[in-house]
Formats: structure tokens, C-alpha cells, sequence
């Protein structure tokens, strides 16, 4: 599996949401997600690639993408 | 030195009579019982009314534990209270408590370590019977947060709760009672669980009572990922000072702050979900008496046997944080 598609299969089982319904471009308002539901995923998403995604750069996440983006930048 | 084996012989728990549920918060603030539930696990908490306060809850419940470890008030030796809520600013809450019992030979003490209170006072009541002459300790985690807590606030006035657990603590010889104990703080994450105001700095007037200084403030996201990181680091601490696992546990007890955040701590210790207790659905976070009031619940219900392997873990304001491995005594 891809980073998209373990992204996104992380992201549909904390926010119980449709895989169909979550591309790069689906930001976390779109999926009603709030801060405590961003930390989880954040935390679940450390644990399957094994990194550190420090707070002030949580702040920054909006999207799908910026989290894809974010993983492939900082796993070899 | 041969160290003394120190285990609990005695516990008790008490709680207000009021339930505030859900439902009843939704008639306060813009809240729902569903939200509530699925980001908290709380259905309801009790609140102090009429008659009850940080002490008659603190005694009642030492009543019960001194009971149940078949003590007299005049054969203890320390009585340590866990509050971030004392009965009143002077004199301490565990000398207003001794007073009450008339525990008239026990030396009497407050401590304030956040949600963490019952495991730093835990640990230090350890060591007095381990290394020094005294034998019986009582041991109390009491606090009524309702009171600190802005109730127009929904972020945080739906987690809090109120009540009170007790412990006796002396030497035991039927099992290995308590096996570790690990504390830490780390005072730079204070500003994010934290009341300013009713200090020396920005004293209890009428206007930084009108500011809301007096109620607590909390950084959500930020105090629960690193309680989930420090609760586990800090109980496979403790395992691993005997050469243990989570898989050698016979019961976690947590502190009770979300249940987010215990399932989550579970997860990564790889424990099932019977073995880790709870009781924030009936009661929210309590503070130093979350681990108390659960322990007295387990031991009602008959879930100990001697010889089990027990982990309580707590993490608060401060922050502080820690964990105890121990042997049941009883």
C-alpha cells in the first residue's frame, strides 16, 4: 500500500468516514474532523511510519496532502 | 538495610450525592450528551451539594478504609492528603482530617501534584514505612473540581468530577505489596493545564474573580497526546524495574481523564480491554481521587486476588506523572 492509502485507510477508521470520500485535496473540516481528532490520527499516523510530527507542525496540517506530503518528505 | 514490605490493607472511597448527567449539562451550555460520550466517555458526575465538602468526603471515605484494614484512628502514624482543592487555605486539609478522626498520634500533611496526587503521596507514605520507624499510613486523594472549574466553559467544564478514595498503608507479609514506584514532573508544560489566579501573584479580588483566573485552563490536544506518551513510558518503567511486561499485569488502574486517552495508553501497552479499568463514565476525571475511588470499587467487587499484579498510572497538572507495580495484599 501506498502512503495515500495507508493515510487514508488511518484516517477512515478514526474519523469513521467513507474511503471514497477522502482525497489529497480533502481538507480535515471537510470531514468534521476537530483538534482532539487530528491529535489521534497525528498520533496513529507516528506509530505506522515511525516518525515524530511535532506540535507546532500539526498546527500546519490541513489537509490530506499536507499529511502525505509531510510523510514522504521525512521517511527515507 | 533489609527494606520492610509495604502494601494497602484498607480502602474506601466516597462520593456526592448529586448526579449531574449529560442530559442535565445540556440545559446549561451548548453541549450533547452524544459529544460528550464519544469525546470523553462521560455519561455523568457527581457534584458536592449542601453539607458536603473536600473534608467530610476525605473522612468519610478514610472511615471506611481504616475499617476495612481494621485500624483504630489512634494507631496511625502519617496521614498524607492528595488536593489540589483543600477544605480551606489554612491549616492543611489532612490535619483538618485528623482532627475529625482523631488520629491523635499521626503527623498530617496536604501535598499538591495534580491528577498525580495519589501516587506522589503513595510513594512517599512507601518509603516513611519502608525506611523509618513508622508503620501505619493513611493515605487520601480527595478533590471536588467542580469548583475550579468554569461552568461556562464546555471544553472543560463537562471532564471534571468530585470525590474522595482512601488507603491505609503498613507493612505486609503476604505478598510483595508495592514493588515500584516511579515519579516525574516536568514544570516547562505548565502553562498548559493550569489555574492562574488564587495564588500570591494574582490574588483571589473581585476583579481577577471577574476575569475567571480562578478556574482551570487546559491545552486539550497538547496534554493528551504527551499524557498518552508519558502513562505508557512510565508503567513499562515500572515493569521493567522487576523484568515485567504489560502482558504480566493482572489489572491496570488509570487515571480517569478521557477515554480517549486510556484506550489509546492500552493500545499501546497491547493490553485487553478487560484488564484496564475504568469508571469515568459514571464519574469524569476526579483528580487525585480517580485512582483511589476505582481501587475501593475493584476491591467492593470482589476483582483482586492476593498475589495479582497491579499498574496504577496518573499524569497531571504540572506536568507531573508516575506509576506504581505492586503485589495485592489483600
Amino acid at each position: 500500500m501506498d502512503i495515500f492509502g495507508k493515510v487514508r485507510k488511518i484516517i477512515c477508521e478514526h474519523l469513521d468516514v467513507n474511503e471514497d470520500s477522502v482525497t489529497l485535496k480533502t481538507t480535515f473540516e471537510d470531514l468534521d474532523a476537530d483538534s482532539l481528532d487530528v491529535v489521534e490520527m497525528v498520533m496513529a499516523l507516528e506509530e505506522e511510519f515511525d516518525l515524530e510530527i511535532s506540535d507546532e507542525e500539526v498546527e500546519k496540517i490541513k489537509s490530506v496532502g499536507d499529511i502525505v506530503n509531510y510523510i514522504e518528505e521525512h521517511t527515507s | 538495610m533489609k527494606q520492610e514490605t509495604v502494601g494497602i490493607t484498607g480502602t474506601g472511597h466516597a462520593l456526592p450525592k448529586r448526579v449531574l448527567s449529560n442530559r442535565d449539562l445540556e440545559k446549561m451550555i451548548d453541549t450533547s450528551d452524544r459529544w460528550i460520550r464519544e469525546r470523553t466517555g462521560i455519561i455523568e458526575r457527581r457534584i458536592i451539594s449542601e453539607g458536603e465538602s473536600t473534608l467530610t468526603l476525605a473522612v468519610k471515605a478514610s472511615q471506611q478504609a481504616l475499617q476495612k484494614a481494621g485500624l483504630l484512628p489512634e494507631e496511625l502514624d502519617m496521614i498524607i492528603v492528595a488536593s489540589v482543592t483543600p477544605e480551606q487555605a489554612l491549616p492543611s486539609t489532612a490535619c483538618l482530617v485528623q482532627a475529625k478522626l482523631n488520629a491523635k498520634n499521626a503527623s498530617a500533611f496536604d501535598l499538591t501534584a495534580g491528577c498525580t496526587g495519589f501516587i506522589y503521596a503513595l510513594t512517599i507514605a512507601k518509603q516513611f514505612i519502608a525506611n523509618s520507624s513508622l508503620h501505619k499510613i493513611l493515605v487520601i486523594g480527595v478533590d471536588i473540581l467542580s469548583y475550579l472549574v468554569d461552568w461556562e466553559d464546555r471544553k472543560t467544564c463537562v471532564l471534571f468530577g468530585d470525590g474522595a478514595g482512601a488507603v491505609v498503608m503498613e507493612k505486609v507479609n503476604n505478598s510483595r505489596g508495592i514493588i515500584a514506584t516511579r515519579l516525574y514532573s516536568e514544570g516547562s508544560k505548565a502553562d498548559l493545564l493550569y489555574i492562574p489566579g488564587g495564588g500570591t501573584v494574582l490574588p483571589i479580588t473581585k476583579e481577577n474573580l471577574d476575569k475567571k483566573l480562578n478556574f482551570i485552563k487546559m491545552n486539550g490536544p497538547e496534554v493528551f497526546k504527551f499524557a498518552v506518551k508519558v502513562m505508557v513510558e512510565s508503567t513499562q518503567e515500572v515493569l521493567k524495574m522487576d523484568g515485567k511486561t504489560a502482558a504480566d499485569l493482572s489489572y491496570l488502574i488509570p487515571h480517569q481523564a478521557n477515554i480517549r486517552i486510556i484506550d489509546t495508553a492500552r493500545k499501546r501497552l497491547g493490553m485487553e480491554k478487560e484488564k484496564v479499568l475504568t469508571n469515568i463514565e459514571k464519574y469524569g476525571n476526579m483528580s487525585s481521587a480517580s485512582i483511589p475511588v476505582l481501587l475501593d470499587e475493584a476491591v467492593e467487587k470482589g476483582l483482586f486476588r492476593q498475589g495479582d499484579l497491579l499498574g496504577m498510572v496518573a499524569f497531571g497538572a504540572g506536568f507531573t506523572w508516575g506509576a506504581c507495580l505492586m503485589e495485592w495484599s489483600l
